[in-house]
């Protein structure tokens, strides 16, 4: 970063001395635990609750309202949609499609962008110029144009999803754990690794790796949320997971012509979202406060 | 050298998702008119060649003709074109007109109102999908309560929707670097010195700090140019707006490969122009960087 002047690294590490401990570290964000927790268990035990078949169709029950509008039933709590599925069902069972698209994507490409920063890092010179014009470029294609052409090649499926983010999204990790290898690098620990024989392999993954290790848990959660908005846009415009599979994005596709209607049809798959999203994004805002102060993500 | 990596990769995408031609002609076909319009379009000529005439075309502004369309693509580009970059234009500035106020104001007030509820909407915009924001508000703000036009491009009433919509995200995220980059400048040596040397404090907000906090936030810009042009694809799709991003959905649903190209290539270099004005934008604001290697 520009403003690492050694100088500036010093004002910086008093200023987060004295505003770290007072503000941050309590507030454990409970209530996100809580929101991922609850779909986490949702997502793994769906086939247990007992909820409706969520691809039994009704055309006699198409579009009942939620149970507090008239015309509901506990039967459909939330409503049914288009087809007459229950929605409710059909939300537990998106957020499988979300939770393990969030997840796996993430996962992926948090592991392979890292191995391309830690080596960049490490090797500098021309293999790290090498190495980041490949990032950069990679990051200036938008995600969703490939995804689309992705999914009209091969068909949309949930691998072609995961697929598509991780191959663009990789970038961001390499470059973030690039920047902070650069800095550990200028460390007396590594010099003394090297002094005591140590090879590259055994100081990338000892003693560099294990450094980035917290930010790379902040970025990964902080991550999820946005990949969970990317699968439901990309299910969205029918490029993500294929019907009758419900996905929260596809849902909201399939409300649209119907709000005026049936609003809730795609209300509350949005809502699901929200609260999925809006749980990772502040546990993730609470990691990075705690663990990693300094880092400046999106 | 990026653009020319992205040529042959988008090429190949393209050519990779299907025939086209089974869009376009009717079910009753032959073999023989397959054959005919195959050499009209001239896909039945070796990849090689094909890619070799469309990258020698594509240098000069020439991106051949749309499979489905029949009209030249650079025509459907420069027609769409304007429309998307007055509608990323108009969501920037409105992002940038909301995110700065507030992002230092939070700073300024930390820990009070003012900056729990830049907090607030700072998440909410990174939670909430583009795509469903856009449905909420057509259907209520264009529906129910008819205010403004939902769909198409008919003057500046049809800019608000979308414009805030795409517009969200980038606020959300905008506010707050800037707010915490301007906590650190805040609480550095060089503000305090200002301070005792008694700078008056509007004055060592807006100048002195400012200046220093807006080095991360410009680093990010080409970032949130490229998450711009993409959430656009979505936003332009809901409203039906005549852009670029609609232009790129359209195509990919009938397989139409040179408007693919086109589209793709084109934000490609828009991007990369963007992020070279960031680098030089760079070097102006902060003289500690020189482009010298």
């Amino acid at each position: 970063m520009p403003g690492d002047t050694p100088g500036g690294a010093l004002v910086l590490s008093e200023a987060a001395a004295s505003a770290a401990p007072a503000s941050r570290s309590r507030n454990i964000p409970y209530v996100s635990l809580g929101i991922i927790t609850v779909f986490v268990l949702l997502a793994l035990l769906a086939p247990l609750l007992g909820l409706a078949d969520p691809f039994d169709q009704s055309l006699r029950n198409r579009f009942k309202p939620p149970v507090w509008e008239e015309g509901g039933s506990w039967k459909h709590p939330l409503g049914t949609d288009r087809l007459g599925r229950d929605m409710l069902s059909r939300i537990v069972w998106g957020s499988r499609v979300s939770l393990a698209a969030g997840v796996v994507t993430v996962l992926v490409a948090s592991a392979f962008g890292a191995a391309v920063g830690l080596v960049a890092g490490y090797y500098g010179g021309q293999v790290d110029t090498a190495l980041m014009r490949m990032t950069d470029a990679t990051m200036s294609f938008p995600v969703i144009l490939l995804a689309l052409i992705l999914a009209v090649t091969v068909g949309p499926s949930f691998t072609n999803v995961v697929v598509a983010i991780a191959v663009i999204l990789w970038a961001r990790y390499a470059r973030v754990i690039r920047g902070q290898v650069l800095t550990l690098m200028h460390l007396d620990f590594i010099a003394q690794a090297r002094l005591a024989g140590a090879g590259a392999w055994r100081i990338i993954t000892r003693h560099l790796f294990p450094n980035t290790l917290n930010t790379l848990v902040v970025l990964v959660t902080l991550q999820i949320g946005y990949v969970i908005i990317v699968e439901a846009s990309l299910s969205f415009l029918g490029a993500g997971i294929p019907p009758p599979t419900p996905a929260w994005g596809s849902m909201i596709a399939e409300g649209r012509e119907f709000v005026t209607s049936a609003w809730w049809v795609s209300m509350f798959p949005g809502l699901a979202i929200l609260l999925v999203v809006l749980a990772f994004n502040l546990l993730g805002d609470w990691l990075r406060d705690t663990f990693d102060p300094k880092l400046r993500q999106l | 050298m990026a653009l020319a990596i992205l040529s042959v990769v988008v090429f190949i995408l393209a050519r990779a998702t299907g025939d086209p031609l089974q869009l376009i002609l009717p079910m009753s076909a032959t073999p023989e008119d397959y054959a005919e319009a195959r050499r009209y379009l001239g896909l039945d000529r070796p990849y090689l060649e094909q890619y070799l005439s469309f990258v020698g075309h594509a240098v000069t502004g020439d991106f051949g003709m749309s499979l489905r369309a029949r009209r030249p693509v650079s025509e459907l580009i420069w027609q769409r074109l304007p429309n998307s970059l007055s509608l990323a234009a108009f969501a920037m500035s409105v992002s940038l007109a909301i995110a700065f106020p507030l992002g230092i104001l939070a700073a300024v007030k930390k820990g009070t109102g003012v900056d729990r509820a830049a907090q607030v909407i700072a998440v909410l915009g990174q939670s909430l999908p583009t795509f469903w924001v856009a449905i909420v508000l057509v259907e209520f703000v264009a529906g129910r309560l008819q205010w403004l036009p939902a769909a198409g491009n008919e003057g500046f009433s049809s800019y608000i929707l979308p414009g805030f919509t795409l517009g969200w995200f980038v606020v959300a995220g905008m506010m707050r670097l800037l707010r915490s980059a301007m906590l650190e400048v805040l609480d550095s040596e060089y503000v305090k010195l200002a301070r005792v040397k008694g700078v008056v404090e509007g004055k060592v907000v807006w100048v002195h700090a400012l200046k220093n906090a807006l080095i991360p936030v410009i680093t990010f810009a080409g970032i949130y140019f490229a998450i711009l042009v993409t959430t656009a694809i979505v936003v332009e799709t809901v409203f039906a707006w005549p852009g670029i991003g609609r232009l790129a959905y359209e195509g990919i649903s009938s397989r139409d490969f040179p408007v693919i190209q086109a589209v793709v290539l084109t934000t490609a270099a828009i991007v990369a122009v963007v992020n070279l004005g960031v680098d030089c934008l760079y070097a102006i604001i902060d003289p500690r960087i020189r482009y010298a290697r």
